[in-house]
């Protein structure tokens, strides 16, 4: 596909702690199409997160800083981009919705307030003017009395309506670009597919390409066109929805979709792939997964795996994939080295 | 908003009548008969009997309680022993001068104390961060005395830019109308005398207002520090506002709720505890007039001081306590 809107090449973003330097994220490369809906899945802590946040530069410096690598948004390299620069993309060109809906909004400021004032950094309209765009937005995401809640204040909301608000407040300059870090997860299960579905409607209907970052393959599947999967710091599978959740390639992937609850199982205990995520640290050598996956050889421990492109845009970063092995489905071939 | 400020208003009365209670029992809790104290070793007995006669004494204590209440819904604070004249007018003037030179020392100790919390907090562990801190630290602990005598050798003695005591000229008395000089001079159109006010204000109010500016900078940091790590300030920024923003609009307005506690505590400990200061520097304020009191065991005097400023400190609280409310929507007494 061409337009694409957003791509990340080889990102390296470290942290710099007392304790050593910590490559959070490790070479991910990925790209976002005009458009697209594209999932970025993971446990916690293998650098979903501060991938999206690199992508915006929020990671919190000190101790956080992007040390390589490309953050092409529309032929400009964002990791050089001046501040300046970054001022008029934030909540203009690419807006971010976060996690936490219940502590995202000030406290001590109206709905109101808070929604003029992204819009008036942006544009040059006068407070009604932006005001009168704020309770359209507000009823573009199915606020109900939205001329009363943009004069409350986000305590007098609940959860889900105050993800509403933040994505009307990330609507209000019609970015290209939504990133949406855990946008449901923090909510009841009726009010995630709601939000889930707004979020769809305004992709559909504004064009917008939204990078959703989450935990949770049901979300995956309900909404988004393609899915990466990260593993300690690295992107190890990529490819369409439905092909992923259908016939996962990584072992890890295998495993996370295996570890979903599943009507038609008769058994009892849910599956959990067997030990934890690693701690990111420096030089590691071999696959990262390599200690908790059946498959693994000693290859798996020596050399790192490449990202191995397959068949319609798919890749995966593990060896079975390699011709030389003769492995099960051996038929990729080398595209990114490492 | 308004319901809110009558009920606090009306949960004053208590506290109020806690105050008078204790202020009552400071007379009664004297060892020995107070009229023998008040008069000293060397009274006769008639006196004794007669000053108990007066005082109400061989009353019992509800009905004397009733008496002082009586006494002070009126205006009356008593006599002094020592001047004999009615307390309640030689208190003001007093009180004015300690409200004044307390108003310019917070004055200055916030402006400074926030804005250096703020800048601090904002260019974390940067120099400015560094030298801001140690300065807050060595402001915090040196003794004031020693401050305004450092103040008095330097910008008095040495320099002799700025006057060492008193509030005004000697040998040219305002004509006092409410007794905040700067306030009078003003309104006497006299301008030149309103400098000279100032100049004087100048040396006492940053002796006094150095042990708050040095809390409240630390503490408008470390709260600062917090709020700015918090997800609506990141919401902030990924909205594409630039620093100023973030900082003086969001991250100020959360961070002072606990910024404001600390300003009207040390508010409330300059209004009682500047008895050093106004020694030094010949303030005749009501610090000093109580502590006179208690060399000359005026106990009228100390009772009415301490109510004085006791009542105060509570105002100054309920000051505090309303602006929470108005600061911060999700609060609700």
């Amino acid at each position: 596909m061409s337009d694409i809107v957003l791509e990340l090449k080889d990102l390296h973003t470290h942290f710099f702690t007392d304790s050593g330097e910590v490559p959070a994220v490790d070479g991910v490369s990925l790209t976002v199409n005009k458009g697209e809906v594209v999932g970025i899945v993971g446990e916690s802590g293998c650098g979903k997160s501060v991938t999206s946040l690199s992508v915006m530069q929020l990671v919190p410096n000190p101790p956080g800083r992007i040390v390589g690598g490309e953050i092409n948004f529309k032929d400009e390299n964002l990791v050089n981009a001046s501040n300046k620069r970054m001022k008029q993309i934030r909540g203009n060109e690419i807006a971010m919705i976060f996690q936490e809906p219940m502590t995202s909004l000030d406290p001590l400021f109206k709905i109101g307030n808070q929604m003029v004032e992204g819009i008036r950094l942006h544009e040059k309209v006068s407070k009604q003017e932006a005001r009168n765009r704020s309770i359209e937005l507000l009823k573009l995401v199915g606020i109900p009395r939205a001329d009363e809640v943009i004069d409350d204040y986000p305590h007098q909301l609940s959860g889900g309506m105050r993800q509403r608000v933040m994505i009307a407040m990330s609507m209000a300059c019609n970015p290209e670009l939504l990133i949406a870090d855990e946008p449901t997860t923090a909510l009841d299960v009726t009010i995630q597919a709601q939000i889930l579905d707004l979020m769809r409607n305004l992709n559909k209907e504004k064009d917008t390409a939204i990078m959703l970052i989450t935990h949770d393959l049901g979300v995956v599947a309900e909404i988004c066109d393609r899915v990466v999967v990260m593993y300690a710091g690295q992107v190890i599978e990529e490819g369409t929805t439905r092909e992923i959740l259908k016939a996962p390639n990584h072992p890890y992937t295998k495993g996370l979709i295996r570890s979903l609850p599943n009507m038609k199982q008769k058994e009892q205990k849910l599956y959990s792939i067997p030990g934890t995520v690693p701690k990111p640290k420096m030089g590691r050598i071999g696959c990262r997964f390599a200690p908790r996956c059946e498959f693994a050889f000693d290859r798996c421990f020596q050399e790192d795996p490449a990202l191995y492109q397959l068949e319609n845009g798919r890749s995966s970063r593990c060896f079975l994939n390699d011709k030389t092995e003769g492995s099960l489905t051996g038929n990729g071939e080398t595209i990114v080295g490492n | 908003m308004t319901a809110y400020i009558m009920r606090r208003l009306l949960q004053l009365i208590p506290v109020l009548i806690g105050m008078t209670i204790i202020t009552f029992a400071i007379v009664h809790l004297i060892p020995g008969n107070p009229a023998q104290t008040i008069l000293g070793e060397t009274a006769s007995q008639e006196a004794i009997a007669d000053l108990e006669e007066n005082m109400g004494l061989n009353e019992p204590y509800p009905v004397q309680y009733g008496f002082y209440i009586t006494d002070l819904m009126q205006g009356d604070l008593g006599t002094s022993l020592r001047t004999k004249s009615e307390i309640s007018s030689e208190i003001w003037p007093r009180l004015a001068a300690t409200l004044e030179l307390t108003f310019f020392a917070m004055v200055f100790a916030i402006f400074i104390g926030v804005n250096a919390g703020i800048i601090s907090a904002w260019k974390q562990n940067s120099w400015f961060d560094f030298l801001a801190m140690m300065f807050a630290l060595v402001g915090v602990s040196m003794p004031v005395f020693w401050l305004a005598l450092m103040e008095q050798l330097v910008f008095a003695q040495e320099l002799g830019w700025l006057p060492a005591f008193g509030r005004e000229l000697s040998g040219d008395p305002i004509a006092p109308i409410t007794h905040f000089y700067v306030l009078d001079s003003l309104i006497h159109l006299d301008f030149p005398r309103a400098l000279t006010v100032l100049k004087h204000l100048i040396l006492p109010s940053i002796a006094l207002g150095t042990i708050p500016m040095a809390i409240i900078a630390r503490m408008t940091r470390s709260s600062m520090l917090e709020v700015m790590q918090s997800d609506y300030i990141r919401t902030v920024r990924a909205k594409g506002s630039g620093q100023f923003l973030v900082i003086y609009k969001h991250a100020l307005k959360n961070a002072t709720i606990p910024v404001l506690t600390v300003i009207g505590l040390q508010t409330g400990v300059l209004l009682g505890g500047a008895i050093l200061t106004e020694t030094i520097f010949s303030w005749p304020g009501i610090g000093r007039y109580v502590f006179e009191a208690i060399n000359y065991r005026d106990y009228p005097v100390i009772q009415s001081g301490i109510l004085v400023i006791a009542f105060f400190f509570v105002i100054i609280n309920l000051i505090v306590d309303i602006l929470y409310t108005y600061i911060d929507p999700r609060i609700k007494y």
